[in-house]
């Protein structure tokens, strides 16, 4: 009797824990790619190379915002040489200042893995404003 | 001595520890980013590791400090400096109606939520210990202008769980909103009433966005950061630029500096100063 | 021990349904606060902190109520309190999962509070109220479980309990010394800086608590076979006495003390709660009636003949807790920010879905009560029948 049960629970358990993957099969999409401004293009050089900055951007911006905040520092050159401005929405030296579409780089991305940033609670899209 | 605390704990040793953890935990192997991005505040001689500077145009202070001249305060400085200072900080305006296409089905705001930065008040109630009765009449009508006093000893900064507010080493106290948790011990701490709480999402009572300076969200404190983002481009804070020569904003700790000299001439005097807090803000009588 | 918890009668489970409802209810409401925001509340920019923190702030003190039952049994040997302990552990144990709650419902970013363990900031009161929260929370959860586990299994409890147990006291002392130290450390808050809150606080929370504790006694013997003992309620009734006077003491060296020195700033306060300012007095019948109640208490307490009435103790205890709760909730709260600083009144009234996220919290205290009770009541018949 309570062998039944707990087989039908632990079915039951397996059913829910894969949902993910048996929600899915059938619209698998490929991965999609980041899609480059023409500015972004021409400065060739971002802060750190491409896969680095694939792989921690998001820790590179955490350590940015604990440093404007916190040690009242804004400018960054990176170890290739070049200057930024540690910021992300503000001055053309800023991450939107050369990636200028948030949707085509920013969002296409995390939508995919289903990551939502918190950032544009506050920081605002430079987009947002001219429109 | 906190601060001193705070810097010894938080440069490079345990925050660079956390995140090194943290992003080997995540991408085990990106070890050449972990020591581009943790190597904080090192001075950076060699010429592979990234570096970070304050801009060179920043203007710098050991303690930075506010002198409001309550002569030259008029309803009109009062408006354009309140005004400026909600336009450059993206402060919402509660009366604002919000656009009913971005925004639908808005709840009404109320009014004793709002945000103030700098604020004017009457003389009772912003020194409100040295009420009298035979007041000198000029004082009983004159607007007085009230912000965060930045104070030497803050309260605030004390009160706060999470350090997310602090004092710099130049003085300012200032408000990290990533790191708040909304707790409001801060605003029961400050005896000026000068901290606000975003009780809403501010977007729809804001007319115009000042790209230059972000929105909060919702759930942190806020208050005046004495313009830290414009000093340290090089720019005056807006409430000086608007005031028509009523505030000054400079180092108090420089005996050459203009403030210093105005203190030095007149007679000024700080709210509350039985606190024992050391306000920064200076009201010349 | 735990699957004593599911089998029950139906008044048993028609219970704990009704507190899954309100529960169920309060948590849909939450979820708009979560979603939209603090807005949601009475609350505003001069009275910062409202109904949340003014229940974390006495159901702090019930909590820390029990141990007027371990120090009796524990450090006295007073043998007839050997069979309530065990509720004034799990009351404890229910009342800070309640302070818990109360206080994540507060937070603005509650996704962030644990910013307060990644950046530990010993100069705040707040980090030190975690701590003896959490770690009193963890005492009695362990010492309140080990014990009756062992009385099920009619054996000694572990020895190690023991220096848990001791532990626990100044834990219990500590919850609400701290809790009183967020408030009467701020320089510019009258009302709350004064050295006696510490103390006026404790002697609250001895009367609350075991005045809680006699109710619940009463509802133990009327619901199950467990008879906590009309001796140790007694006793408890003599301590609430006693917890109560001082209490009421305190807020008079406080009314002295600020009257005959005439500070303004300490003064608008009072007057604010008891008599109203500037025209503002939604607290004055609540005060009053908080006194009326907490005066009968102690009549009724200090007469023999009333207080070994066991028809009317119950009822002198619902008045004593009524009346703590107005007196370190609504007045504590609301009394330390009106006026505020600048000296402006504007008045708190909590909102609606503020008080059914509220009474979702003591649902769910409630619920966890029940079970910890039927547990201990259920050990107790078995070991005795």
């Amino acid at each position: 009797m309570s062998k039944n049960v707990i087989v039908a629970g632990l079915t039951v358990f397996v059913i829910v824990a894969l949902f993910p993957f048996w929600f899915n099969i059938g619209n698998t999409n490929a991965a999609p790619e980041a899609e480059l401004s023409a500015k972004a293009k021409a400065a060739k050089k971002c802060v750190l190379d491409k896969y680095d900055m694939r792989a921690n951007h998001m820790s590179l911006l955490d350590d940015w915002r604990d440093t404007v905040v916190r040690d009242s520092k804004r400018v960054y050159k990176a170890a290739n040489g070049k200057t930024f401005g540690m910021s992300l929405s503000t001055g053309e030296d800023s991450c939107m200042g050369c990636h200028v579409d948030k949707e085509k780089f920013c969002d296409k991305c995390h939508n995919y893995v289903s990551v939502a940033p918190s950032c544009w609670e506050c920081h605002t899209d430079p987009k947002e404003v001219t429109q | 001595m906190i601060n001193k605390g705070e810097n010894f704990l938080s440069k490079s040793n345990r925050r660079g520890f956390l995140k090194a953890a943290g992003i080997s935990a995540v991408a085990i192997g990106a070890a050449p980013a972990i020591k581009a991005v943790s190597a904080v505040a090192s001075g950076g001689e060699a010429t592979n590791l990234p570096v970070k500077t304050a801009k060179i145009e920043a203007l710098t202070a050991k303690r930075w400090g506010m002198v409001i001249d309550t002569s030259k305060i008029t309803d009109e400085v009062v408006e354009s400096v309140v005004a400026a200072c909600r336009n450059t900080h993206n402060i919402p305006d509660f009366d604002h109606k919000p656009d009913e296409k971005k925004y639908p089905n808005i709840r009404p705001a109320k009014k004793m939520q709002e945000i103030e930065w700098i604020w004017e008040e009457h003389y009772h109630n912003a020194f409100p210990e040295m009420e009298d009765e035979f007041l000198a009449d000029k004082f009983k009508s004159l607007p007085f202008l009230v912000t965060c006093n930045h104070c030497k000893n803050a309260p605030c900064v004390q009160a706060c769980p999470t350090k997310a507010t602090f004092k710099r080493e130049d003085g300012i106290v200032i408000m990290d909103f990533h790191r708040c948790i909304g707790c409001r011990f801060c605003m029961a701490a400050c005896p000026y009433g000068s901290r606000s709480f975003n009780f809403r999402d501010a977007r729809p009572f804001i007319e115009k966005i000042n790209p230059e300076f972000p929105v909060r969200s919702k759930g942190v404190v806020e208050k005046c950061n004495l313009c830290a983002e414009r000093l340290e481009r090089g720019l005056q804070p807006a409430c000086v630029e608007a005031s028509e020569g009523a505030i000054v904003v400079g180092d108090l700790e420089d005996p050459e500096s203009e403030v210093r000299a105005i203190l030095k001439e007149n007679y000024a005097i700080r709210r509350k100063q039985e606190l024992g807090t050391e306000p920064s803000v200076y009201y010349i009588m | 021990m735990l699957e004593i918890a599911i089998k029950g009668s139906k008044k048993y489970w028609i219970w704990l349904g009704t507190l899954l409802t309100v529960m169920a209810v309060a948590f849909a409401l939450y979820i708009d606060q979560f979603m939209n925001g603090l807005m949601i509340t009475g609350m505003s920019r001069d009275v910062s902190w409202g109904f949340y923190i003014a229940n974390f702030t006495f159901l702090v003190g019930v909590a820390a109520g029990g141990v007027m039952v371990v120090i009796p049994y524990y450090l006295h040997d007073y043998e007839k309190f050997h069979r309530i302990t065990i509720l004034g552990e799990f009351l404890a144990v229910a009342s800070l999962i309640m302070c818990l709650m109360f206080i994540v419902a507060d937070l603005g970013q509650p996704v962030r509070m644990l910013n307060v363990l990644l950046y530990p900031t010993p100069n705040s009161m707040l980090f030190w109220d975690m701590c003896v929260l959490n770690g009193y929370l963890f005492l009695n959860i362990v010492i309140g479980w080990k014990v009756l586990e062992a009385e099920r299994n009619q054996v000694k409890p572990p020895s190690w309990t023991k220096p848990l147990i001791y532990l626990s006291i100044p834990f219990a002392i500590g919850i609400h010394t701290v809790t009183a130290y967020l408030y009467c450390g701020l320089p510019g808050r009258g009302f709350w800086l004064t050295a006696i809150l510490a103390p006026r606080f404790l002697a609250s929370a001895f009367a609350a608590g075991p005045s809680f504790l006699i109710l619940l006694c009463y509802l133990v013997r009327k619901f199950t076979k467990f008879d906590p003992g009309w001796e140790a309620i007694q006793t408890l009734s003599k301590i609430v006495c006693y917890a109560l006077i001082a209490n009421v003491f305190f807020f008079f060296c406080e009314v002295f003390v600020v009257f005959y020195s005439k500070l303004p700033g300490h003064m608008s306060h009072i007057k604010y709660l008891f008599f109203g300012l500037h025209g503002h007095g939604a607290l004055v019948p609540w005060m009053w009636t908080s006194m009326i109640l907490m005066f009968t208490g102690i009549v009724l307490l200090i007469v023999p003949a009333f207080r070994n009435n066991e028809t009317l103790l119950p009822f002198t205890c619902i008045m004593i807790f009524i009346g703590t709760w107005i007196d370190k909730s609504l007045g504590m709260i609301s009394g330390g920010f009106v006026p505020n600083p600048l000296h402006h009144v504007t008045e708190y009234i909590p909102t609606v879905q503020e008080i059914v996220i509220s009474l979702g919290v003591l649902a769910t205290g409630l619920l966890i009560l029940t079970v910890l009770f039927k547990l201990a009541a259920t050990v107790k018949e078995e070991v005795r029948g």
